[in-house]
């Protein structure tokens, strides 16, 4: 059996919101709550939820642009949370970020090319007379021609900037590319022309990929695995098509029927969630999902809001954190 | 009242005297005999005919919309899709007279119950806007002036438009906001935008464009920053307020699911022109136009399929709107282009009950019939990083 390549347990980020005068905290905002789950090498996981679930901030703790308040992130069995400083960039090179607004995400007074060479110039990876020759090669990789490599940012349009920030990525010969939202700032067309590049790379380069998104259909296309979130909580995790097929979170369920179709005589019945996602500062005990549910036990006082569910195992590899299901309580 | 800046809502101010023009002009375009053509037709609401608008700009002057003709009728759901640049949104803010220069509407008349809008003078646009027609813009984020409540905002309108006093102004309001879903209204009201979600804030966006109870909403990518959920909740509540009011609207977008769970009719725009129009069930059956079609099957699809095949991926990109092929616009993308395309400008011809803008469809062109099923249109598909060949 293959080992993970990477192995997130009971990651949690907090973020202090309000301090007392003494320093003690009094509220906090719990982006990310006890998450695990595991990446295997060369497969593409989904991770979808709306805005504000945390979801981005998993990705910034794996590229070590956040420091986890709690939990551990293991990378091929090294645990990436307890090493010093220096020791920990060293993985760096292997954890690579794409971001999601290739209009901010360039500096506009570099050229591309040396966009696309600091990182192996800050790293020392090549001697000096080869970056050239890598930047060139890399710039064929993402599908942009070498001779480009001299103009700006302001040159290009959003697809290509994109593939701009890929290449910078790639510079660096990751591992395990996190994608934030790559795709959500780019129109339709061009949507399909840098999925289909990432799915070449990850067959070229032997990536694998942590996909951050929050269009299911999206996600659904490139994933080989899928997590839900919401508010900072894993609530279900599966192999694409189960989860697809036969969503058991409430939260899932509602999240896959509001996505609109592009087929008229398909206008189905959607579950129309009431309100807005609730605040992730000090949430209430219980679900997170609960004031939204739809599906909940009417009961006052019933586990749904008193304890966080937590999140079981139901079928091979289909885990889902919702009291409603025989399984988890 | 302050200033309106830029992006705020329709509703803008008209004085009184605005409003007494508007009445005697109301009473002149009653008396005005129907022009030319189409209007008297039974519902119909807003004519566009022939509108063209073009930017002056340094390095030239670039057309937005070209020659852009549609209508709406009482109740309808027209929804507009293209991608970013092909001229959606200029379109509708060349219907309301609220173009910025250097954008100018060279051409055409849009016809607003009989009477030509942009022949109106200021104050009775003024009028027409916010009473008639209203829009809600883009983006809930920056729409809203900060710096006032919602109670002001929401007021402001009102009481310009419906002439109430202030007590009854916010009461309406109160309503409004209930209407579109707002808990406790009455609380909420006192907030500043900041204060309130993205998705309230559009919903906020929505009770102003609807409180002086327009004929004609124009939704300019209502939902485009929005969650899926939220977006959910106010797909269903626009659709929801056609039902109840009778209101028509114009749904500007680029998201062909939505377009496909809430309009009647759509039309597709490239580069400022229109090249497909037809009704939401013969659209998405069967597309004919090869960008409806390709842009169709580069969305990823929702449906239960085994393998990942890489997605159909139009090739290139939008064509620089300074310098626009001399041919059809589309031309350099298209999978099924011929020598012709590239020297010609196709018209926007009636095939079918639906028109389309391609030499395919022309009379006599006997491929059309056949060729383009997405199936055989499969077999140009999937071209390999072809936008490398484009210059930026």
């Amino acid at each position: 059996m293959t080992e993970p390549l990477l192995q997130l347990r009971h990651l949690s980020k907090f973020f202090v919101v309000e301090r007392s005068l003494l320093g003690r905290t009094i509220s906090v905002l719990k982006a990310v709550d006890d998450l695990s789950f595991d990446i295997m090498p060369g497969e593409t996981f989904g991770l979808v939820g709306e805005s504000g679930c945390g979801k981005t901030t998993v990705g910034k703790m794996l590229v070590n642009l956040y420091r986890p308040t709690a939990g551990r992130i293991l990378y091929q069995g090294t645990d990436l949370t307890g090493l010093p400083a220096r020791e920990r960039r060293r993985y760096c090179r292997d954890i690579q970020l794409i971001f999601q607004d290739p209009y901010a995400s360039l500096n506009p007074r570099m050229t591309v090319g040396d966009i696309v060479a600091e990182p192996i110039r800050v790293n020392r990876l090549l001697p000096r007379d080869k970056v050239d020759d890598r930047v060139g090669y890399l710039f064929n990789a993402v599908g942009l021609s070498a001779n480009y490599r001299n103009r700006f940012p302001h040159e290009f349009s959003g697809g290509q900037r994109q593939r701009v920030g890929i290449a910078r990525a790639l510079a660096m010969e990751p591992k395990l590319i996190v994608c934030d939202e790559p795709v959500s700032a780019l129109d339709v067309s061009v949507q399909a022309q840098v999925l289909n590049l990432l799915a070449e790379l990850s067959v070229q380069f032997g990536l694998t990929y942590l996909f951050i998104a929050h269009g299911l259909n999206v996600v659904k296309h490139v994933s080989d695995r899928v997590g839900v979130m919401y508010l900072g909580r894993l609530v279900e995790v599966a192999p694409k098509r189960d989860l697809y097929r036969n969503p058991l979170h409430p939260y899932t369920k509602a999240l896959l029927s509001a996505i609109p179709v592009t087929n008229p005589a398909q206008r189905r019945t959607r579950i129309l969630l009431e309100g807005d996602v609730s605040s992730p500062i000090d949430p209430a005990p219980g679900c997170r999902f609960a004031g939204r549910c739809y599906a909940k036990t009417g009961c006052a006082g019933c586990a749904c809001d008193t304890q966080l569910p937590e999140l079981v195992e139901v079928s091979p590899g289909h885990f889902v954190a919702c009291y409603l299901h025989p399984a988890v309580g | 009242m302050t200033g309106v800046p830029p992006g705020e809502p329709m509703t803008v101010t008209a004085g009184p005297a605005g409003t007494a023009a508007a009445c005697a002009a109301e009473a002149r375009g009653v008396a005005e005999p129907p022009p030319k053509g189409g209007h008297g037709e039974a519902g119909l609401l807003l004519q566009v005919r022939g509108l063209s608008t073009d930017f002056a700009m340094k390095k030239g002057t670039v057309h937005a919309v070209i020659d852009v003709s549609f209508s709406v009728r009482e109740g309808e759901v027209l929804a507009i899709v293209g991608e970013s640049g092909s001229g959606k949104s200029v379109a509708a803010l060349s219907v309301l007279g609220l173009l910025q220069p250097p954008g100018r509407c060279v051409a055409g008349e849009v016809l607003y119950k009989g009477r030509d809008l942009l022949k109106l003078p200021k104050g009775e646009m003024r009028d027409i806007r916010g009473n008639h027609i209203s829009m809600i813009f883009q983006e809930p984020m920056t729409s809203l002036n900060p710096v006032f409540t919602i109670e002001d905002q929401l007021t402001e309108s009102i009481r310009l438009h419906l002439k109430l006093d202030r007590r009854a102004a916010v009461k309406r309001a109160v309503e409004m906001l209930r209407l579109v879903g707002i808990p406790s209204p009455e609380k909420r009201i006192k907030d500043y935008p900041h204060q309130m979600s993205g998705g309230m804030r559009q919903r906020v966006m929505t009770a102003m464009a609807l409180s002086c109870d327009p004929d004609l909403l124009i939704a300019d990518e209502p939902t485009t920053d929005l969650d899926v959920t939220i977006q959910a909740q106010i797909l269903a509540l626009i659709s929801d307020l056609r039902d109840k009011i009778g209101m028509a609207v114009i749904l500007i977008t680029h998201d062909l699911g939505v377009v496909a769970e809430t309009a009647d009719r759509v039309i597709v725009m490239y580069c400022g022109q229109v090249v497909e129009e037809a009704t939401t069930e013969q659209l998405f059956e069967r597309p004919l136009h090869p960008y409806t079609l390709g842009l169709l099957r580069s969305i990823p699809t929702m449906e239960d399929t085994e393998a990942t095949e890489p997605l159909y991926m139009i090739r290139g990109m939008v064509p620089n709107p300074l310098h626009l092929p001399r041919g059809c616009a589309f031309a350099p993308r298209c999978d099924r282009r011929r020598a012709r395309c590239a020297a010609e400008q196709p018209a926007l011809i009636e095939v079918e009950g639906r028109k389309l803008r391609c030499f395919l469809f022309e009379p006599g062109c006997n491929q059309a019939a056949t060729a383009l099923s997405p199936e055989s249109a499969q077999a140009g598909g999937a071209v390999r990083r072809a936008d490398s060949e484009v210059a930026p």
